[in-house]
C-alpha cells in the first residue's frame, strides 16, 4: 500500500506526483481522442456513401451525358443500348413494395394486436421469440422459398403467370418485413396508458370498442411509423427479389408477370464482369443513390413519428 | 324512466350483436398470429423435407462442382469463416470504442444527438448501398480488390451500428452509482469505464455483438454487390485471397434450373440455419446466465 502513504514534504515528492497527474490526464485525453475516432467512423461511413454515390452518379449524368430528365421519366432501362429510363426498376420496386405491405400490415398488425390486447403473459413470451426467428433468417432463404416453394403454388392458381414473378417476390418480402412491423406496433400498443382503456371500459365499451376505437387510434401514429420502417426494408430488400422476381425492367401493374427491382438490378450488374470506370459500372451507383436517398427519407419520416410518440407518453 | 318492450329488446340485441363483433374480432386477431406461425412453420419444414438427406459429411467438406451428386459447400464454409473472423475482430473495439465514447464521454450537445440520429439512420441502409460503398472504396480506391480483406471490412460497416446500439443500451443499464462510486475512490473517467463500467456492461454487449454476427453470417447482398466469387474452387488461406459465402452458395444453387441443386441449396439453408441457431441460442444464454449474476 505504498502508493496510499502521505507523500513526503521534500520537493522531488510533489514534482512525481505532478508529473503522474499530468501523465495520467495526458493518457485520458489519448483515450478520448481514441474512443471518439471510432464514433466519427459512423459519421465517416454516411459522408463516404453520400460522397461516392453522388460523384459516381455525377460522372454518369455528366461524362456519359445521360440528362436527369432522361433517368427520371425514360420508359426503357436497357443501359446495353444506352437507355436508361429508371421507371420500369422504380416500378418493379414499387410493385413488391406494395404486395408485400399488402401481405405484411393486416397479418403484422392483427397479430400486434393479439399479443398487446389479448394474449396472456405466457403465450406472449412463447410467440414473440418464434416470431423473432422470422426476423433471423437471411433474406437469400426466403429467395430460396419463393423459387422452390411458393412459385409453384403460383403456377397452379394462375397456369399464365411467369415462371418467376412479382408476386412470389412480394409474398417473401411481406413476410420478411412482418417480424418489423409486429415488434414495433406492439410496442407503441403497449405504451398506451392504462388509463385510456380503464376509463373506456367504465363507459360500457366491449374490448373491440377500446381496442379499436381507444388504442389503435392512440396509438396510430407509432404503427404507421412501424408500417414506414417496413416499406424502406421492402424497398432495400435484395436477394429474395432477385431470385424471385425474375428480372426482366418492364412497367406493368399486373403481378405476375417477371419484373425487375432496383436491388436485382445492382445485383445483376455486380454479379457479371463491371470493370471499374465503364458506363454500366456507374449505372449501379446511379440507382444505387435513388434507393438510398428514398429509404433515406422514409426512415427520417419513421424517426420523428416515433420520437413525438415517446415524447407524448413520457 | 321506463323503456318499452320493443326499446328492451331491440337493447338486448344490441348487446348480443356487440358482443359478437367483439369476439369475432378477437378471433381475426389471433387468426393473423396463427397465420404468422403456421406459414414460418410451414416454410421451414419445407426447407427440412427437402435439404435433410444432403447434409452429411462428403457435402461438407466437398468443393465445388457441376455434378449435384459431389458438389459440397467447404469452400464456402472456410471463406465465411475468414469474413466472420476478420468482421468479429474489427467490428468489436471500434463499435463498443464509439458506444463508450457516446455514453460515457460525449456531453449532451447537438453534435452528440447528431452522430446518434446518423447511427440510426445507418442502421436502416439497404445492406447492398453497403456493398456499393465496399465496391468503390475498398476494392477499387483502397486498391484491396475482392479481397477477404475488403469483404470482412465492408461487413464491418454493415453491423457496426447495430454493435453500437446494442452497447449503448448494455452501458445505460449500468447504474449511475457505481460510476460515483468510482469517482469519489479518486479514479479517472477511464479507470471508471474499464475498470467498473465495462465489466458490468459486458453481458449486454457480448448478446449485442453475438446478434450482429449472426445477421453478418447471413448477408448476401453486400458481398454480392462487391463482386464475389461465386464459383470458387479453393478455400482461402490468406486475407488478400478472394471470397464467396455460405449465403452465396445458396443464391446461386438455388437459381439453377435444376431440381437437384435446389434440394443442394435447401442443404446449405439447413447448415446456415443451424449455425445461426446454436449463435442466437449463446447470445439467450450469455444474457440469461451473465445478466443474473450482477443484480443491482
Amino acid at each position: 500500500m505504498d502508493t496510499l502513504t502521505p507523500a513526503t514534504s521534500s520537493t522531488s515528492g510533489i514534482d512525481q506526483e505532478s508529473y503522474e497527474r499530468n501523465r495520467r490526464r495526458r493518457m485520458e485525453r489519448i483515450i478520448r481522442a481514441l474512443l471518439m475516432g471510432c464514433a466519427i467512423i459512423s459519421v465517416v461511413t454516411t459522408v463516404g456513401i453520400v460522397v461516392l454515390l453522388l460523384f459516381e452518379s455525377l460522372k454518369f449524368f455528366l461524362y456519359d451525358g445521360v440528362s436527369i430528365t432522361e433517368f427520371l421519366t425514360g420508359t426503357v432501362w436497357a443501359p446495353q443500348n444506352d437507355q436508361f429510363g429508371i421507371l420500369p426498376l422504380f416500378c418493379g420496386t414499387m410493385l413488391v413494395t406494395v404486395g408485400a405491405a399488402i401481405v405484411a400490415m393486416p397479418l403484422g398488425l392483427g397479430t400486434a394486436i393479439y399479443l398487446s390486447e389479448y394474449a396472456s403473459p405466457i403465450v406472449r413470451e412463447t410467440v414473440k421469440p418464434a416470431l423473432e426467428i422470422l426476423a433471423g433468417i437471411p433474406s437469400v432463404v426466403f429467395g430460396y422459398l419463393a423459387i422452390v416453394v411458393i412459385a409453384p403454388y403460383i403456377h397452379d392458381l394462375f397456369p399464365d403467370a411467369d415462371p418467376a414473378n412479382a408476386a412470389a417476390a412480394a409474398i417473401v418480402v411481406g413476410f420478411m418485413i412482418l417480424p418489423t412491423v409486429i415488434s414495433l406496433s406492439e410496442d407503441v400498443l403497449r405504451a398506451v396508458p392504462r388509463s385510456l382503456r380503464e376509463g373506456a371500459f367504465a363507459l360500457g365499451a366491449t374490448k373491440y370498442d377500446v381496442t379499436v376505437k381507444v388504442v389503435v387510434p392512440a396509438a396510430l401514429s407509432g404503427i404507421m411509423a412501424s408500417f414506414l420502417l417496413a416499406i424502406s426494408r421492402a424497398i432495400g430488400e435484395t436477394m429474395a427479389v432477385t431470385l424471385a422476381a425474375g428480372g426482366t425492367p418492364r412497367i406493368t401493374l399486373n403481378p405476375l408477370r417477371s419484373i425487375q427491382t432496383m436491388t436485382a438490378y445492382i445485383v445483376e450488374k455486380a454479379q457479371g464482369e463491371n470493370p471499374y470506370g465503364t458506363v454500366e459500372y456507374r449505372t449501379i451507383f446511379a440507382v444505387g443513390l435513388t434507393l438510398f436517398v428514398s429509404t433515406m427519407l422514409l426512415n427520417l419520416v419513421a424517426q420523428w413519428i416515433l420520437g413525438r410518440m415517446r415524447e407524448k407518453y413520457e | 324512466m321506463m323503456y318499452t318492450e320493443k326499446e328492451l329488446a331491440n337493447m338486448a340485441s344490441f348487446r348480443v350483436r356487440q358482443r359478437f363483433v367483439s369476439s369475432m374480432f378477437r378471433v381475426l386477431c389471433m387468426g393473423a398470429m396463427w397465420c404468422c406461425l403456421i406459414i414460418l412453420a410451414f416454410l421451414l419444414f419445407s426447407v427440412l423435407v427437402r435439404g435433410l438427406q444432403h447434409v452429411d459429411w462428403s457435402f461438407l467438406t466437398g468443393l465445388i462442382s457441376r455434378d449435384p451428386e459431389k458438389a459440397g459447400i467447404w469452400v464456402y464454409l472456410i471463406s465465411s469463416l475468414w469474413l466472420i473472423l476478420l468482421t468479429t475482430l474489427f467490428s468489436i473495439p471500434i463499435g463498443v470504442g464509439a458506444a463508450l465514447y457516446l455514453e460515457e464521454y460525449a456531453a449532451d450537445t447537438r453534435w452528440k444527438r447528431l452522430v446518434q440520429l446518423n447511427i440510426a439512420n445507418l442502421a436502416g441502409v439497404p445492406s447492398i448501398v453497403y456493398g456499393l460503398l465496399g465496391l468503390g472504396l475498398f476494392v477499387w480506391a483502397a486498391q484491396l480488390g475482392r479481397s477477404i480483406l475488403a469483404g470482412s471490412l465492408t461487413l464491418t460497416l454493415v453491423i457496426l451500428p447495430i454493435v453500437i446500439l446494442a452497447s449503448q443500451e448494455a452501458l445505460r443499464a449500468v447504474p449511475n452509482s457505481i460510476r460515483q462510486a468510482s469517482y469519489a475512490l479518486g479514479a479517472t473517467r477511464w479507470q471508471t469505464t474499464w475498470r467498473q463500467v465495462l465489466p458490468a456492461a459486458t453481458p449486454g454487449i457480448m448478446t449485442g455483438v453475438i446478434l450482429s454476427i449472426s445477421r453478418a453470417l447471413g448477408e448476401a447482398a453486400p458481398l454480392v454487390a462487391m463482386g464475389a466469387v461465386q464459383y470458387m474452387n479453393y478455400a482461402p488461406v490468406s486475407v488478400n485471397d478472394s471470397f464467396t459465402a455460405l449465403p452465396l452458395a445458396i443464391f446461386q444453387w438455388a437459381g439453377e434450373a435444376k431440381r437437384e441443386f435446389h434440394e443442394l441449396s435447401a442443404a446449405a439453408i439447413i447448415v446456415l440455419l443451424v449455425v445461426l441457431i446454436s449463435l442466437n441460442m449463446i447470445a439467450a444464454y450469455v444474457r440469461h446466465h451473465f445478466g443474473k449474476r450482477v443484480q443491482w
